[in-house]
């Protein structure tokens, strides 16, 4: 079975790849954007499982970046309409200017959080993701409670992303780009150092490594991928709400980091594919469906302990 | 406030004391999540559906029986029952799982316990009225009446903190819960039978969340959901007040209760002193509703374990 490990990856972006003709072909295009919303989601969690599962820093704010994102995209797409590369509606300035904009928040809030741990950070990260939340209600120049909505896509040179289905391969590729990020960060020396941390600070830090910094780079990294989530979910539904960044979304990315598997490469994607599925599947069936979630989300605690990709692993 | 109305004496008195209501009711919900989560070391995000199975139940009782005083023992002998089963079935296999199993884990109860919940009630909010002996008010100065049922509540709220001192400082019970949370393998190899004590504490600690859900419910909305928004202000107490502290959780309640009503009530008034009306009534709501969050956040940056660290 080694050699379907090794070419999982490759079949995950097969399978990727082929969905939309797929879909296409069976009449189902709605499965398009459904995916397209997964995908967004599991770039969401893959950030978060950056901090959860390589600096043990267990976040319950990390929707404040997503929702920092978001907005970013929106305030600029309103703000400075226009068709050039530089206006605020071309996804060349947009959706960099999200990261950037996440990163920063990232740092502020990260440098003050750095100093609690554990249960502590919970609750901090918690508390700077209620400030954002509130700062953003209260901005009525763009919706306030009811949001905000974009005129239409960012444009990008030589794609159509009013396209559901360009749209849906270019967060593939960005999902792709990022989860290749993050199997080359848990290899890389800074990921090890990471690692060192969640083990054992004390021991880090008598190593010589400056703990902190090494955590603070991280928490901006999850950030700015958290701003570029958010960005992407502003153009799938051409919507932005304060909703986005409500502690429940935080607690969801959450849940879906450790359904999938805490620390592994292809959790934050497991995470976020089954409980989206879940959903979607079960409510087609039964206005009943939370129930169900919550039995999966048990039985996942009691039978599958590291996550479902953890769960696909050998022991090591 | 009304806007532009004077900032009298008599009100600062009159919100000080709905700060001080609210702070007991929040103290009623820490408490047993404090406990939880020193002694057992346990994240039971689930605390808030008891709470909420706690107003259902009096809300419903009432209806059924007609009376308030008989309902809510009723409904708080219940609540702690389904804790008690709920912590023996499903949350003793957690304890020596990590805190992200934990998470999911109660995560995954709280969809279950809103959608059975749905499922018996129905969508719409249950009214829960006030018990007619306590729904006038009370003059309590001159020119400032008061209603009756939250003095009622802050009657209840501060009997019941007294009882908790007394029982976890002067009974051979409160010890244990003490040993507990300040060192828990060490209170199991001194001899105590930390589960069943536990199974107690959280039978307890359901119990009072019944008790705020019961007391509350006329003045919010009983509802589904109503335990997650609570469950958020439930754990800001508890890590301001330092996990496993009762006494913090005392504390850090009065400051989370008082700081909140206040930042409501005077916030946006007090912005208008010295700010432009159009920033101030911008900046003023917001800034009330996040008063907490700084007060917690400045708690943090100075005592990272909270006031009363419970944990030598």
């Amino acid at each position: 079975m080694a050699w379907l490990r090794r070419a999982w990856p490759w079949i995950a972006l097969a399978l990727g790849v082929l969905l939309p003709p797929l879909a296409a072909a069976l009449g189902q295009e709605f499965y398009i954007s459904l995916a397209s919303r997964i995908g967004v989601l599991a770039l969401l969690a893959t950030s978060l499982n950056l901090l959860v599962g390589l600096g043990g820093m267990v976040s319950l704010g990390h929707a404040a970046f997503y929702g920092t994102g978001a907005y970013a995209v929106a305030i600029a797409a309103v703000e400075w309409p226009g068709n050039g590369w530089l206006a605020g509606e071309s996804a060349l300035l947009a959706w960099p200017l999200a990261m950037v904009a996440s990163a920063l928040l990232a740092l502020v809030v990260g440098a003050i959080s750095m100093r609690t741990r554990g249960q502590y950070f919970i609750m901090i990260t918690l508390a700077f993701a209620q400030m954002v939340y509130y700062v953003f209600v209260s901005l009525k120049r763009y919706g306030g409670d009811d949001g905000l909505s974009l005129p239409r896509r960012s444009h990008l040179p030589g794609l159509d992303l009013a396209s559901d289905t360009t749209f849906y391969y270019v967060v593939l590729a960005l999902l792709a780009l990022a989860l290749l990020l993050f199997t080359r960060v848990v290899a890389s020396r800074f990921g090890r150092v990471l690692r060192a941390i969640k083990d054992n600070e004390a021991r880090a830090e008598s190593l010589g490594y400056p703990c902190t910094r090494y955590k603070l780079i991280a928490f901006v990294i999850a950030g700015a991928w958290a701003g570029l989530a958010g960005a992407l979910m502003a153009n799938q539904g051409s919507f932005v709400s304060p909703n986005l960044m409500h502690w429940e979304q935080s607690g969801t990315a959450l849940v879906m980091v450790i359904l999938g598997g805490i620390g592994d490469p292809w959790g934050g994607l497991a995470g976020a594919a089954v409980f989206m599925l879940i959903e979607e599947v079960l409510s087609a069936y039964t206005q009943r469906w939370p129930i169900g979630l919550g039995l999966v989300l048990l039985a996942v605690v009691f039978f599958a302990p590291r996550g479902i990709a953890g769960a696909f692993r050998k022991r090591e | 406030m009304r806007p532009g109305a004077p900032l009298s004496v008599l009100y600062v008195v009159e919100q000080g004391l709905n700060g001080l209501q609210f702070g007991l009711m929040l103290f009623l919900l820490a408490a047993g999540l404090t406990l939880v989560f020193g002694i057992m070391d346990l994240i039971n995000l689930a605390h808030g559906s008891l709470y909420m199975v706690g107003a259902y139940l009096a809300a419903t009782l009432t209806q059924a029986t007609g009376s308030f005083v008989l309902a809510v023992p009723l409904a708080i002998v219940a609540t702690a029952a389904i804790g008690m089963v709920l912590e023996t079935m499903l949350l003793r296999p957690l304890y020596k799982r990590d805190h992200m199993s934990q998470v999911l884990a109660t995560f995954g109860v709280i969809l279950i316990a809103n959608e059975v919940t749905r499922a018996i009630w129905g969508v719409q909010p249950l009214s829960l009225n006030v018990p007619a002996a306590v729904s006038g008010s009370v003059e309590l100065l001159p020119g400032l009446p008061y209603s009756a049922f939250r003095l009622f509540i802050i009657g209840v709220g501060l009997a019941v903190a007294a009882m908790l001192y007394v029982v976890v400082a002067h009974t051979r019970v409160g010890m244990l819960v003490r040993a507990g949370a300040s060192n828990r393998a060490m209170a199991t190899a001194m001899g105590t039978d930390i589960r069943r004590l536990f199974t107690l504490v959280f039978g307890c600690g359901a119990a009072l969340c019944a008790l705020a859900g019961a007391l509350l419910g006329p003045l919010l909305a009983v509802q589904v959901g109503m335990g997650e928004s609570i469950l958020i202000l439930a754990f800001v107490v508890v890590v301001i007040g330092g996990i496993g502290s009762i006494r913090g959780a005392l504390v850090g309640a009065l400051l989370v209760g008082t700081v909140d009503t206040f930042g409501r009530a005077f916030v946006p008034t007090a912005l208008r002193a010295f700010l432009p009306p159009s920033f101030a009534d911008a900046a003023g709501p917001p800034l009330a509703a996040i008063s907490i969050y700084i007060l917690m956040i400045a708690v943090l940056f100075w005592k990272p374990q909270g006031l009363f660290p419970a944990r030598g």
